[in-house]
């Protein structure tokens, strides 16, 4: 990860939330470096059967863009005004308050005022206006209405995929207008004409293809999952097991692929295998069905669908009870609000009930698929596992509400409970950057990539300078999430704004605290770090 | 600023459209042919934005939580801000149309030594809820135009808002307390360079036309009084729909008239629909009970997947290789 091509951070704070001189419909988008993605490579256009294939740049003046895309735009307008009622209400009653505006971390990092998300929403409802309502038909600009031009195309593109559906404006809005549905809409509409990034659509691709987003194959899954379990020897001396593709296990579980791609993820997945191993439970990972997350969510409803298919599928195929979902972020907002709904109803499974607690999850009867925090939550209250905080004691944690879980979920008490029973250490961020209002860390709906660095940096530094304050604060060290993407992106938002901090999933910081049995005496963290340092003790 | 200025002088065209009609003698269209016009459009036009949403599907439980959802049962769960049932939204959608539950949540935000920090920003909630409030007392008071007798409660609700008794006739705090609203929401939209920068036409001219309305009405309770047994003689004649063209009114009173007349013909037509339309929004009149109970999509159709066949097919060798379990050999 490479921060030379962008200031550095005692320039990039300096933000300017003055306004340009010219008005937004005047003012033309720049593909500034740094602030973009690259566009979907044609093979994975091809692979999906997605239109338009080709070879193109965001920065090119000609976008090959179909002879006709101005009516397949406005009738996938059309199309979708009378498939959801969130697009046209949404459209329809922004007052434009202006509550949303600086709620927005893109806001917030850059002072571009497409940014704040009523205007982001406005470069969509002004072309909803010229075509689809009488005053904007009559009146035109007086009506902030505008024709649907190749610019106001490239406009769509720019800041569609500057915004992370984080549904932070969401929760200010008086009406609840959701960004992230227009944001969403906006997306789907750009696919249609083949304009779209590949740090999305490769992954979608891979996905549909291999079963997880980093397109890794059978024997590769299992390779990583066999290096973990030598690593757990290692730290505990003791071999874990690692089910794979197993017919008839209890439970399926599934979670991101970056949790065993790369670290830091590793060791959050290094923790489900320790977790699984001590409590005996009859589960196995899909080689099939080898991804939690899901990029269709940043593609296309019908690219959601097509994505989360395999996970039903599968569960049906090897006859488990129920599913078991890790830590990942915009994976559960596809699992709660979205799986039952497209490939449910999922007769063939049974209601959750943890094999060894006895517990319902009755939260889950429906979807039967469970959130790993609420899984270990529950066995921890409930006395079965055997845990030492003190083997945290080299960590001075702080929590970062993933947006997904915070704000399509509620899923707030079941992490901080876990964290809280294993680790002495834990201090919370300040209350306006926490919980439903959590600030995003910039890189997430597929904008996590490295040329788009100067845009993550921005997005993510209301988070960053959050954890900064409570570094400063209490000597916090660690970063602690439950998403995937957040794993992986804030490591770098981490090193750029607050260098030192590192980052963890709880389930890390739960196996770190794990007794189990017959292990050998622990040292080290999963890491590999001494942790026999009380920090405390050591400032 | 451009906006600012198109909407102002619309509104003063607005204002001297009446005295424009009574010059050439149809001060009757204003008082006896508007009324319905306006009141036939604003109808309509509200039931049909209504129905219009109420008939588009809703795909998704797109619920916004700002609260714990309901879990295991020893984790407190907010029932409000993340309902997992019926009378949960009744009470979230609840606060936010009465007390503007999501609008108090607002803050502010300024760089200060190198970090943003957030500050407390409760005007916009303040003055929003007065000016709304406000605005909804002084409807109903109106009532007292067009019953007869005049039901207790409007007679009690008009003494209440006249409380402290200042001036005469009395103030009515209502009128007080939407002109400070006004005022707010107005400069705001003015004064702070991103609100103009994101603000229309159509948001300075509801402004403005909503003031034209209590400019009016304060003018003749208090400068120029209205005869308000003629007022309430055509009020009558409208509910009774016998209209009179009344004589001895004044030519506030006319543009008082012009401007709801306008204001209701234009609201189905304008983003004021936010009234209706709060009601239906998905990401918050929904319970987050999506694991919980199942939700229908109605345009749910089949798309191409990748079945786990096609996907053996592919990679059976390399599972065999790596001893993974396969289906066919």
């Amino acid at each position: 990860m490479s921060f030379a091509k962008i200031p550095k951070p005692d320039q990039l704070i300096k933000i300017s939330y003055a306004p340009p001189e010219t008005a937004w419909m005047d003012t033309p988008v720049d593909f500034r470096p740094g602030t973009w993605s690259y566009s979907g490579a044609a093979k994975n256009l091809t692979y999906l059967d997605l239109p338009n294939p080709r070879a193109w740049q965001p920065a090119d003046t000609d976008w090959k863009l179909p002879a006709d895309w101005q009516a397949i735009i406005l009738n996938g307008m059309k199309e979708r005004l009378e498939k959801y009622r969130s697009f046209r209400l949404f459209l329809d009653v922004c007052v434009r308050c202006g509550a949303c505006a600086d709620k927005c971390h893109f806001y917030i990092g850059s002072g571009d005022p497409k940014n704040m998300p009523v205007l982001r929403a406005e470069l969509l409802r002004s072309v909803y206006r010229r075509y689809f309502t009488t005053s904007g038909k009559v009146f035109g600009k007086i009506a902030g209405a505008r024709d649907l031009t190749v610019d106001v195309l490239k406009e769509w593109f720019y800041y569609f995929y500057q915004c992370t559906e984080c549904r932070r404006c969401s929760a200010f809005c008086p009406f609840g207008i959701d960004q992230a549905e227009i944001t969403m809409m906006g997306r789907e509409l750009l696919n249609l004409v083949g304009c779209n990034i590949n740090w999305v659509i490769e992954p979608a691709a891979n996905c549909f293809r291999t079963g997880n987003h980093l397109g890794i194959q059978p024997g590769g899954i299992k390779d990583m999952l066999e290096f973990m379990a030598d690593d757990i020897e290692d730290r505990t001396g003791i071999r874990v097991n690692v089910p794979i593709n197993k017919v008839d296990a209890d439970i399926l579980f599934v979670t991101p692929s970056g949790d065993y791609f790369a670290d830091p993820g590793t060791f959050t997945c290094m923790g489900y295998l320790m977790l699984f191993h001590e409590i005996g439970l009859n589960y196995t990972f899909s080689t099939y069905a080898s991804e939690g997350g899901n990029f269709g969510l940043f593609t296309s409803a019908e690219m959601v669908k097509r994505l989360n298919a395999k996970i039903y599928a599968e569960a049906k195929r090897l006859g488990v009870k129920w599913i078991l979902g890790g830590e990942c972020g915009h994976m559960w907002r596809v699992i709660h609000q979205y799986m039952d709904t497209m490939n449910g109803p999922a007769d063939f499974l049974q209601e959750p009930v943890s094999p060894i607690t006895g517990t319902r999850f009755e939260n889950a009867r429906a979807t039967k698929m469970v959130h790993i925090t609420e899984f270990t939550a529950d066995l921890i209250r409930n006395g079965k596992l055997k845990l030492d905080p003190q083997r945290n004691d080299h960590i001075r944690f702080t929590y970062h509400d993933s947006c997904n879980p915070a704000r399509a979920m509620g899923l707030f008490e079941e992490p901080r409970y876990i964290i809280q029973k294993t680790c002495d250490h834990f201090f919370e961020m300040a209350e306006d950057t926490i919980r439903e209002k959590t600030l995003c860390c910039g890189a997430g709906a597929g904008l996590g990539n490295d040329e788009n660095m100067e845009m993550r940096m921005r997005g993510g530094m209301p988070r960053a300078m959050a954890v900064k304050k409570v570094v400063e604060k209490h000597g916090v060290n660690r970063l602690g999430c439950i998403c995937a993407i957040d794993r992986a992106t804030l490591t770098s938002l981490m090193d750029y704004w607050v260098p030192g901090v590192t980052v963890m999933g709880v389930h890390e910081l739960l196996a770190n605290a794990l007794v189990m049995t017959g292990e050998k005496e622990r040292t080290t963290d999963l890491r590999g770090n001494d942790m026999n340092i009380d920090v405390d003790k050591s400032i | 600023m451009k906006n600012i200025g198109i909407s102002l002088i619309a509104v003063l065209i607005l204002a001297a459209l009446p005295t424009a009609l009574s010059a050439v003698g149809l001060t009757g269209l204003i008082t006896n042919i508007l009324p319905y016009v306006a009141i036939a459009f604003f109808l309509i036009g509200f039931v049909f934005r209504i129905l219009l949403w109420a008939k588009s599907p809703v795909p998704f439980r797109i619920s916004t939580t700002c609260g714990q959802g309901k879990s295991l049962p020893w984790i407190k769960s907010n029932p409000v801000e993340s309902p997992a049932g019926y009378w949960g939204v009744i009470a979230r959608m609840a606060q936010e149309v009465f007390l503007f539950r999501s609008l108090f949540r607002n803050t502010d935000v300024a760089i200060v030594d190198g970090r943003p920090v957030y500050g407390s920003a409760k005007w916009l909630w303040f003055c929003g809820l007065l000016f709304h409030w406000s605005f909804a007392i002084i409807v109903l008071r109106h009532l007292r135009f067009f019953v007869e007798p005049i039901a207790p409660w409007i007679g009690a609700l008009s003494a209440l808002d006249g409380f402290f008794e200042i001036g005469i006739p009395t103030l009515y705090l209502s009128d007080a307390a939407i002109l400070v609203g006004l005022t707010f929401l107005f400069l705001r939209r003015v004064v702070v360079p991103q609100m103009r920068y994101i603000s229309l036409f159509t948001d300075y001219f509801s402004l403005l036309l909503i003031a034209g309305v209590v400019t009016t009405g304060l003018l003749m309770r208090h400068f120029f009084p209205a005869d308000l047994n003629a007022v309430k003689a055509l009020a009558m004649g409208w509910v009774t729909f016998s209209p009179v063209v009344p004589q001895e009114i004044s030519a506030v009173f006319h543009i008082h008239l012009c401007f709801i007349f306008v204001l209701l013909a234009w609201f189905p037509a304008s983003k004021l629909m936010h009234a209706g339309g709060i009601f239906l929004s998905p990401t918050r009149n929904l319970a987050n009970d999506s694991r919980m109970q199942r939700h229908i999509n109605p345009w749910n159709a089949p798309v191409k997947v990748h079945t786990y066949e096609e996907y053996e097919d592919e990679f059976r060798g390399k599972m065999k290789a790596s001893g993974l379990p396969v289906e066919k050999e």
